[in-house]
Parts: structure tokens; C-alpha cells; sequence
């Protein structure tokens, strides 16, 4: 318990006027006799003058450290144990340059600039977008959004403001975090701007998209057709395109969900009609950090009907007063919510701009031909854990082929539960893959295994001995 | 009166080209991890896994580069941004030191290298930051509970939207409560989000004491109203005193009663929310604690609230058992859902957290005091260049953290604007200032905000350029009309980027609308 008052501070480093001469200067000039006269717009019965329960400062900073570092120790974090968890943050490899880039000062405490003295990190910024819309195949991309889930949700509002209708249809696959992210975005019936989000069936022999149940929702209310390729469950749409037309004939429009690390070797969705394009940034060089490494993107093609719906911000090239030089500036800034507040397009804010940087420097690393052997790799990988997995008593992966990074392993025949399974597996160091039993019963006990460039063919045998050991 | 010696600035020049004109075909910057022969044996060509119909055809037009011509082009380009390398008095965005040893925790494996699906046995550091922060600011703020999955300060009001929409839908009154207040001087992530969560929002305006009157609440108070969503002190410093007379107001019409406390630097350790009434308050934690910009994000709003709003905040909830142990909680069928995906930017709660602590409760004071003072000082000097005035001068009371000035008298006399002052200001390498939200009612204005970071000799820098600059715009109109000249680019073209044909957000399109290029 401590009551504060004091009237003059006790140096600090964080903060260079604590030093008793410059906080003298300052009262002097400011002409202010004792500090509480600069809060005498506060009434007194407004102020809090109780005791606080603060724990003591730790200004020193090998204290800080060791506090704050001791608490988090606790993590056992994926790479001390072996991990095949992903399910909307997954664990790739990070570039140490990614990493240099966003803890640069420069870049790490920017804030808004002009177009010169931000001109840097624009140009970073127009980099992410270029390399975004060659990945997917548009040349209209924002700046990023705060997660893959709250692009889609714009995305959904985009179509509504462009066609007027209230009804989207989403795969009854879609991953349940980002399905409630989406519900949030798409309102309650009882107030403006409600979208109806309807379900469609996946067909559980195939695990794709069920065609016929989607031909029977569609109509002239459906605003949008959303799915994602690779879908949740890691398997690739392979009808694609039907989809998309499907949609199309009903003057719906298409969103795409997708992993860009995928997108070296699977076909963009412009290749096969979507509209727009939105996904995950997280794999492009950014950490799991818990969740905190998300990040969203939204794509178009260069259109006017698009381009007005956009809620982002967003910066283009253009030119300086000097003939040949490059600069950057927003564009389409008054549809903004800072242009134009509750008649802007939804609302905008801090996003994750950092991570734009990590992201623009992960592809240019990769290049086309680093796109092209991550996907081999992942491809690889996960499929001889699919097989080697599948060989197991008791085990099955119903949708062996055609996925991408992730796979799911039933274990029904074992009659023990995932979650049993998964704290057999932590005993022995491994975390195992995401649970699916309460968000998809009808996958009965499943679990969501990923597996990237980062797992050695070790590290899979690993896996499939104690998959075997843990459900004998 | 100009009290330092004027130092010489440029910045780095590179005239970059983009990474997308760098490299030559065949470079490349990662290599893949070979795959084992087993592995290959196993699974065969890899381009036979992905079904026919879905492989890529198209080729990627992507950069191919080294590793190191990587490095160095981003290393270039991190040199033309001028951000906090000298002074930022960013107002609103509270410009405060970032302590480099948090970037040396959250870059560690046990807090980048984690999946939120963990098992909650294995994530107990980081439950553990969180919950000790979710307490500091339950003193702070007087609320019973904080959550950070809102990815910034305008996510965390869109928090407060979809709370205030499940709120009365619980109770059966959501279609005739559908209304939200606000102010003209609340940010406008305020009116927006809640526009998005869709409600009609009413704007009250300023009124001649600064902030709208208890009349004008009162008018615009009915059965229709949801809540109220306000910012106080605002970003001209003006506190409204009526505070707690308007959340008991809106209270008795049955609306909610939301405090955006974007402004917190200068009243924290004095004001907490809950003794107001407030239902419920935010914090940016990339701001107020010490957490980095990041040139806009990750951030945190962190959202807390009185108990009787818990079952409606987003899940998963950070919850203390018995045996001391923490655990994530699916939230209850009131709650809202997810706004955001997982439970928030973990790195920057940490950031927060450590900031937190450093400071301590006195540091938290101190911080507040000298945020206050110290822009107290910067009136007294700023008024006294010739141009410049403050903006609704007749309110004499002391200003908190922030003081809204207007350059109107300057543009009158030298047709040089606030933008143009902006811009000469980099060329002493001082970044921008805040200008203002719209709307703006104070002509030509700029918003510094001095907070606690920087020394009085730098606040004294930022003044004598501002000066120095002024007196160009006397002597020398041009000078500054044309500006910046020792920057990394010279100033915009006046190419109009709302125009279809003139917009590029990808090099894709700019080539194809300018075709000359190459």
C-alpha cells in the first residue's frame, strides 16, 4: 500500500526531464508554482487519492530483465518441444533478416511521417502489396489488417456495400476462431448492415466443398461465396473454379481465403475467378508469438467497384516535383474512417504494418524459385507424415491426398479422445495436433496435425513412433 | 527566441530502386532444407501431390536476389524513415521511449516461438504477464477486468460496439436502442466503429467552454440510446468537468458508458475510469506503455471493464485456479465472441507489462506530471512566435498533455500552411507533428505532444525549428512552400491518387498504367 505525492521526481531513465534542474526550468518558465495547479481543469472530487497496491519499481534494468524473463521461462515453447500445432498460426521458419528488419529502431518506432520522412517504410509498404498481388494474382491490394478473420469479415462487408445483399456462404469447414471473428464483423439482425452467414457442407468423403448443397443456397440474396484454399482442414479445393462460377451466375461475388506460402506451387485464386483475395501474413516471416504474430491482408482486382469498398488504407506510387523520383502517398484516403469518421468504409487504425515489413523482406528472400521449393517441401513433408501416420493400428487420415501443410488424423478407432492422446504425446515432449472433437463432432475424435519446412524427416519419425506408443 | 545551435541535417539519399527492379533471374535468397532420400522414396515428385487442376501455371514475377542484397535494400530503406532518430512529438500518438530490453524478451523462443493452442500447462509465463498486467490496470483504472485481444486502440472501440450491441440484445432491447453518442472531439475510430457495429451515431459538437453542453447530451439522450463513446481530456487538452454528471445521465436513459482513454498520459494516476462511472475504458499499450509504434501496429487496445460486463467480453479469459495455476477459459454464451483472432499481441502485453513495472506507481506519476508540464513549458515558448496561436485561446485553464495550435495567422500573412511548416520541419530532421482528426474547427492547426521522453534541451530544439522555420516562411515563402530539400525525396508531384488511372497500390498495376516505364 503506498500513496503517491511526491511534487518532485526521483531520476529515472526513461525519462530525461526527472533531472531536479530541467524539472525547475520547466516549472519556471511555465510559471507554475506547485505541480497540481497544471490539473486544475480536473475537479477534485474526479481524482482518485487513494492508496495503491503497486509493486515496487524496477528501474534497474538486469532487475527488469530478470523479473520479466524469469516469469516467461515458464513458456515451453515449440522449439523445445516438437510441435504440430498450426490451425491459424502456424510454425515456419523465420529468416534472421525478417527479425533484423522489425527490431530496427527506425522501423520499429516510426510513426506517421510525411511521404519524405516515411518514405522508407512506404516503399517497404508498397513491396508487401506488390509481392501480396503477384502471389495471388491481383494488382489492388491495402495495407495489411489485423488478421486473416477480420479481413474476412471486411472482405464480406465489401461485397454487401457493392451488391446490396445480406446473405454470405461459408464452408461449414471454415476454422471456428475465424468463423466467430467473421459473425462479429457481420452484425445482428436488429441493426444496420446484417449479413446472414449460412453454412455450407463440406462432403466428408471428400472433404471439399459440397457443390450441390452450395448450388441450393445460392440465390439473388447471397452477397458473397467465402472459402478458403488450402480450407482449415488443410485439403485443397480442387473445384475451384466450379465454385467460383457457380457464384458468378448468381451474381455473387467470390472471397478467397489462402496461405500465401502456398501460392508457389498452388494456382492463385485470379487463375480460377475469385474476386477478392484474403489471407494470413503470418507464415511470410513473423513469429506464432502466442497469437500475436497475425496479420490479414485484403486483394482486388484493380477496379473502381472494388477499389471504393476498400476499409484500409493504402499507398501508392506515385512521383516527387522532381522529374524520375519515386514517392509514396496514400491513396483513397477520405473513404477512410480518418477521412470521413462513420461514413468512411467500416473503420481503420493501427494495424500490424510492422510485421509488413517482415513480410515484404520474407518474399523477397523466397523469390519465385524459394515459393516454388517451400511448397515442395511443405508438400513433402506433410504428405510423408500423412502416409507413415495412416500406417499406423488404429489410426486413419481420412483426406490423404490433395492438402497442403495440414492433415487430419482420426483416432476413433483407438477409443481414446485427442486430448488423452495430446497429454501422452506432451509427456514425451510433443505437442500433439490441434484438437477438432468439440468445434467438428461429426470428425468424431480428430485432431489438425501441421507440418512445415522446419520438421526433418526425424522429427516425423519421432511423431509416428510416439503416435504409435501413445495409443497402443 | 531561438536558444540552440540550428545543426546541419540531411538525409540519406539511395534513390532506391524497388526491390522489384534489384536482382537478376536465377538469384535467389533462402534455400530449402534438402529433403531426406526416405522422404523422397515415400512421397515421390512433389508436384504430383497437388491435384492437376490446382497447380500453378502462371509464373511468378517476383524479385530474385541474394541474401545480402536483401539485407542491404531493406537496411536502405529502414535509413529513409526518420521516425524517432531525432525528435517526434507525434501528438496523440504519445511518443515514448521504447526500452530496448523488451525487444530482447519478446524476440526469445518463449515468447516468439509459441502456438496459441499450446496447452495452457506450457504457456504459464506468458498467462502469468498477462494476468499480473490485467491486475496493474484494474488499479489504474478501478474496472474489474482487462482483455487484449483488440489488435489497436479503434479494434478495443470496436470491442466496446459489440459489447454495447450484446449487452442489449440480452436484454430484448437491441432494436430500439440504437443509437451512440459521441463527440465531435472523440478520435474517429469512435463514431466509425460503431457505425460499423451498426449503430446510428450522433455527433454532440463543441460548445463555447470546449466540450458540448449538458444540454446538448440531454437533447439527444432517449430510450433509443445504446452508449456513449468519449474521449476526456481530448486532443486539445480540454478536460470536460461535467464528466460524471453525463455518464450519470446516460446511464439513467439506459445507454452504456464507454472512455477511450487515448489521452491517459496526463491524468493517469489521477483519474480511473470507474470512479467516473465508466462502464468501461481502454488503454493503447502502444502508446500510454511504452510499447513501439511499429509505423502503426501491432498494437494493443487493451478493454476492461465492470464485472457486470464480463460475460459479455471476448474469449478466451485468462482465469487464475485453484492450485495457482493459470488457465484460458472459453467465454460464457453471453460473450461476444472473438473480435480478433487468439488472445492478442502477447509480445506488446509483455512490453506493456515490463514498461509497467520499470516505471512503478511514483514513475507513473512523475510521467503523468512532466507530460503536463512539459507541454505547459512548450505553450509558453510556442506562443511566442509571431503566426502561431492557440486554439480556442478565451479557455484559459491550464492544458493537460496536449495543446492544439493554429498557424491560420502565418497562412494568412505568407500563404504557407501547417503541411508546408510539416514538411520544412524534416528538413532539420525533426518528423512530423499531429495536425488534427477531422474534423478540423481550428484553421491551419498542429498538435504536439510532449510526453515524458524527451529532455528540455529537445523540446527547446523542436521549438527553435519551428521557429526558424517560421521566420523562412516570412523571409522566404518559396523556401518552405517547396520543401522538404534535405530529405530522402523531394516533395509530392501533384499527381491527384483518388483518380482510377492514376492510382497504383502494386507495381503490377503501375506498369501496366504507365507502360513507358521499361
Amino acid at each position: 500500500m503506498k500513496n503517491i505525492d511526491s511534487k518532485i521526481p526521483a531520476p529515472h531513465p526513461f525519462m530525461a526531464n526527472t533531472a531536479a534542474d530541467s524539472f525547475k526550468e520547466m516549472l519556471r518558465v511555465a510559471e507554475v508554482g506547485d505541480i497540481e495547479e497544471l490539473f486544475e481543469q480536473i475537479p477534485d472530487e474526479h481524482r482518485y487519492i487513494g492508496d495503491w497496491e503497486f509493486p515496487e519499481a524496477l528501474t534497474s534494468e538486469v532487475s527488469l530483465y530478470r523479473h520479466v524473463s524469469g516469469i516467461l521461462k515458464k513458456n515451453i515453447s515449440c522449439e523445445d518441444y516438437l510441435n504440430f500445432l498450426g490451425a491459424g498460426c502456424w510454425q515456419h521458419y523465420v529468416p534472421a533478416i525478417c527479425d533484423e528488419m522489425v527490431t530496427r529502431t527506425e522501423f520499429l518506432t516510426s510513426v506517421w511521417g510525411t511521404p519524405s520522412s516515411d518514405h522508407g517504410r512506404n516503399q517497404v509498404w508498397f513491396e508487401f502489396a506488390s509481392q501480396i498481388g503477384e502471389l495471388v494474382g491481383m494488382e489492388f491490394v491495402g495495407l495489411p489488417l489485423y488478421s486473416f478473420g477480420t479481413a474476412g469479415g471486411h472482405a464480406i462487408r465489401m461485397a454487401s456495400r457493392m451488391n446490396s445483399r445480406h446473405q454470405v456462404l461459408v464452408p461449414s469447414s471454415l476454422d471456428p476462431e475465424r468463423l466467430a471473428v467473421m459473425k462479429t464483423y457481420c452484425g445482428y439482425p436488429e441493426l444496420n448492415g446484417f449479413i446472414e452467414i449460412i453454412l455450407v457442407d463440406v462432403d466428408p468423403i471428400s472433404g471439399r466443398l459440397d457443390l450441390r448443397d452450395l448450388e441450393s443456397k445460392l440465390s439473388g440474396e447471397v452477397t458473397a461465396v467465402y472459402f478458403d484454399n488450402p480450407n482449415y482442414l488443410g485439403v485443397i479445393e480442387t473445384d475451384a473454379k466450379a465454385i467460383c462460377d457457380l457464384a458468378h451466375k448468381f451474381g455473387s461475388e467470390v472471397i478467397v481465403g489462402v496461405d500465401p506460402i502456398s501460392l508457389g506451387v498452388l494456382a492463385s485464386p485470379a487463375e480460377y475467378g475469385a474476386d477478392i483475395v484474403v489471407g494470413t501474413t503470418q507464415p511470410l516471416g513473423v513469429h506464432m508469438n502466442c497469437g500475436g504474430g497475425v496479420g490479414g491482408f485484403i486483394a482486388t482486382r484493380d477496379e473502381e467497384r472494388y477499389a471504393r469498398e476498400y476499409p484500409t488504407l493504402q499507398v501508392s506510387l506515385t512521383e516527387t516535383v522532381e522529374p524520375g523520383e519515386m514517392a509514396f502517398a496514400l491513396t483513397l484516403f477520405e473513404q477512410s474512417s480518418y477521412g470521413s469518421r462513420e461514413d468512411g468504409n467500416d473503420w481503420t487504425g493501427n494495424s500490424v504494418y510492422l510485421w509488413a515489413v517482415a513480410n515484404a523482406t520474407y518474399m523477397s528472400l523466397m523469390g519465385p524459385s524459394g515459393f516454388k521449393s517451400i511448397g515442395h517441401t511443405i508438400l513433402e513433408r506433410s504428405h510423408y507424415a500423412a502416409l507413415k501416420i495412416a500406417e499406423i493400428p488404429n489410426l486413419t487420415v481420412p483426406w490423404g491426398t490433395g492438402f497442403f501443410k495440414e492433415f487430419v488424423v482420426n483416432f476413433d478407432s483407438t477409443e481414446l479422445k485427442v486430448s488423452e492422446i495430446n497429454a501422452r504425446l506432451l509427456k514425451l515432449g510433443i505437442f500433439g495436433g490441434k484438437d477438432l472433437s468439440k468445434d467438428f463432432p461429426d470428425l468424431g475424435q480428430s485432431a489438425l496435425y501441421s507440418v512445415t519446412e522446419v520438421h526433418t524427416q526425424q522429427d516425423l519419425d519421432t511423431l509416428v513412433k510416439a503416435l504409435e506408443e501413445v495409443t497402443k | 527566441m531561438i536558444k540552440s545551435r540550428i545543426r546541419k541535417y540531411h538525409a540519406p539519399v539511395w534513390d532506391e530502386p524497388l526491390v522489384m527492379q534489384l536482382g537478376a533471374a536465377g538469384r535467389q535468397g533462402v534455400a530449402m532444407p534438402i529433403t531426406e532420400a526416405a522422404i523422397s522414396e515415400v512421397v515421390g515428385d512433389p508436384q504430383n501431390l497437388i491435384p492437376p487442376s490446382m497447380r500453378r501455371k502462371s509464373k511468378l514475377d517476383l524479385p530474385e536476389l541474394s541474401e545480402f542484397e536483401v539485407q542491404r535494400h531493406y537496411l536502405h530503406l529502414s535509413q529513409q524513415i526518420l521516425g524517432m532518430m531525432q525528435i517526434s512529438l507525434f501528438g496523440t500518438c504519445t511518443m515514448k521511449y521504447n526500452p530496448r530490453v523488451n525487444e530482447k524478451i519478446v524476440y526469445q523462443p518463449y515468447v516468439a516461438e509459441i502456438n496459441p493452442h499450446q496447452n495452457p500447462q506450457t504457456l504459464q509465463g506468458s498467462l502469468e504477464i498477462v494476468s499480473r498486467f490485467d491486475h496493474l490496470l484494474r488499479q489504474l483504472s478501478g474496472l474489474d477486468k482487462f482483455v487484449f485481444q483488440a489488435g489497436g486502440g479503434a479494434d478495443a472501440a470496436y470491442t466496446q460496439a459489440c459489447i454495447t450491441r450484446a449487452y442489449h440484445a440480452s436484454r430484448g432491447e437491441l432494436s430500439q436502442r440504437n443509437e451512440i453518442i459521441t463527440t465531435s472531439q472523440a478520435h474517429p475510430c469512435n463514431p466509425a466503429t460503431a457505425a460499423a457495429a451498426g449503430f446510428k451515431v450522433i455527433t454532440l459538437p463543441l460548445e463555447e467552454d470546449g466540450y458540448p453542453s449538458i444540454d446538448a447530451l440531454k437533447a439527444v439522450l432517449s430510450s433509443r440510446t445504446a452508449a456513449l463513446m468519449v474521449n476526456n481530456p481530448d486532443d486539445i487538452g480540454i478536460y470536460n468537468p461535467n464528466i460524471r454528471e453525463w455518464v450519470k445521465l446516460v446511464h439513467e436513459a439506459g445507454g452504456l458508458c464507454f472512455y477511450d482513454h487515448a489521452n491517459f498520459n496526463g491524468v493517469m494516476t489521477r483519474i480511473r475510469a470507474a470512479d467516473l462511472g465508466f462502464d468501461a475504458c481502454m488503454y493503447m499499450l502502444h502508446k500510454t506503455f511504452g510499447g513501439p509504434k511499429g509505423g502503426g501496429g501491432p498494437a494493443v487496445g487493451a478493454y476492461g471493464c465492470r464485472k457486470e460486463l464480463i460475460p459479455f467480453l471476448p474469449g478466451p479469459l485468462i482465469e487464475k485456479s485453484e492450485d495457482g495455476s493459470y488457465e484460458l477459459r472459453e467465454a460464457g454464451d453471453l460473450s461476444i465472441g472473438r473480435v480478433r483472432e487468439f488472445w492478442g499481441n502477447v509480445p506488446t502485453v509483455i512490453r506493456a507489462y515490463s514498461w509497467t513495472r520499470a516505471m512503478g506507481i511514483e514513475g507513473l506519476r512523475d510521467a503523468a506530471n512532466i507530460s503536463v508540464l512539459a507541454n505547459n513549458y512548450m505553450e509558453k515558448r510556442i506562443l511566442e512566435i509571431p503566426g502561431i496561436t492557440k486554439g480556442l485561446p478565451e479557455l484559459t485553464k491550464r492544458r493537460l498533455e496536449m495543446t492544439r495550435y493554429s498557424l491560420g495567422d502565418l497562412t494568412q500573412e505568407t500563404g504557407v500552411t501547417t503541411v508546408d511548416i510539416q514538411n520544412r520541419m524534416t528538413d532539420y530532421g525533426v518528423d512530423a507533428f499531429w495536425l488534427s482528426h477531422e474534423p478540423w474547427f481550428i484553421p491551419e492547426p498542429f498538435t504536439p505532444e510532449a510526453g515524458e521522453l524527451w529532455s528540455i534541451e529537445d523540446l527547446d530544439y523542436w521549438i527553435d525549428i519551428l521557429e526558424t522555420v517560421c521566420t523562412e516562411a516570412r523571409e522566404n515563402p518559396e523556401l518552405v512552400k517547396s520543401s522538404p530539400h534535405n530529405q530522402s525525396i523531394h516533395k509530392l508531384g501533384g499527381s491527384n491518387l483518388n483518380d482510377p488511372d492514376n492510382w497504383a497500390t502494386t507495381w503490377k498495376a503501375y506498369k501496366r498504367k504507365n507502360e513507358k516505364v521499361e
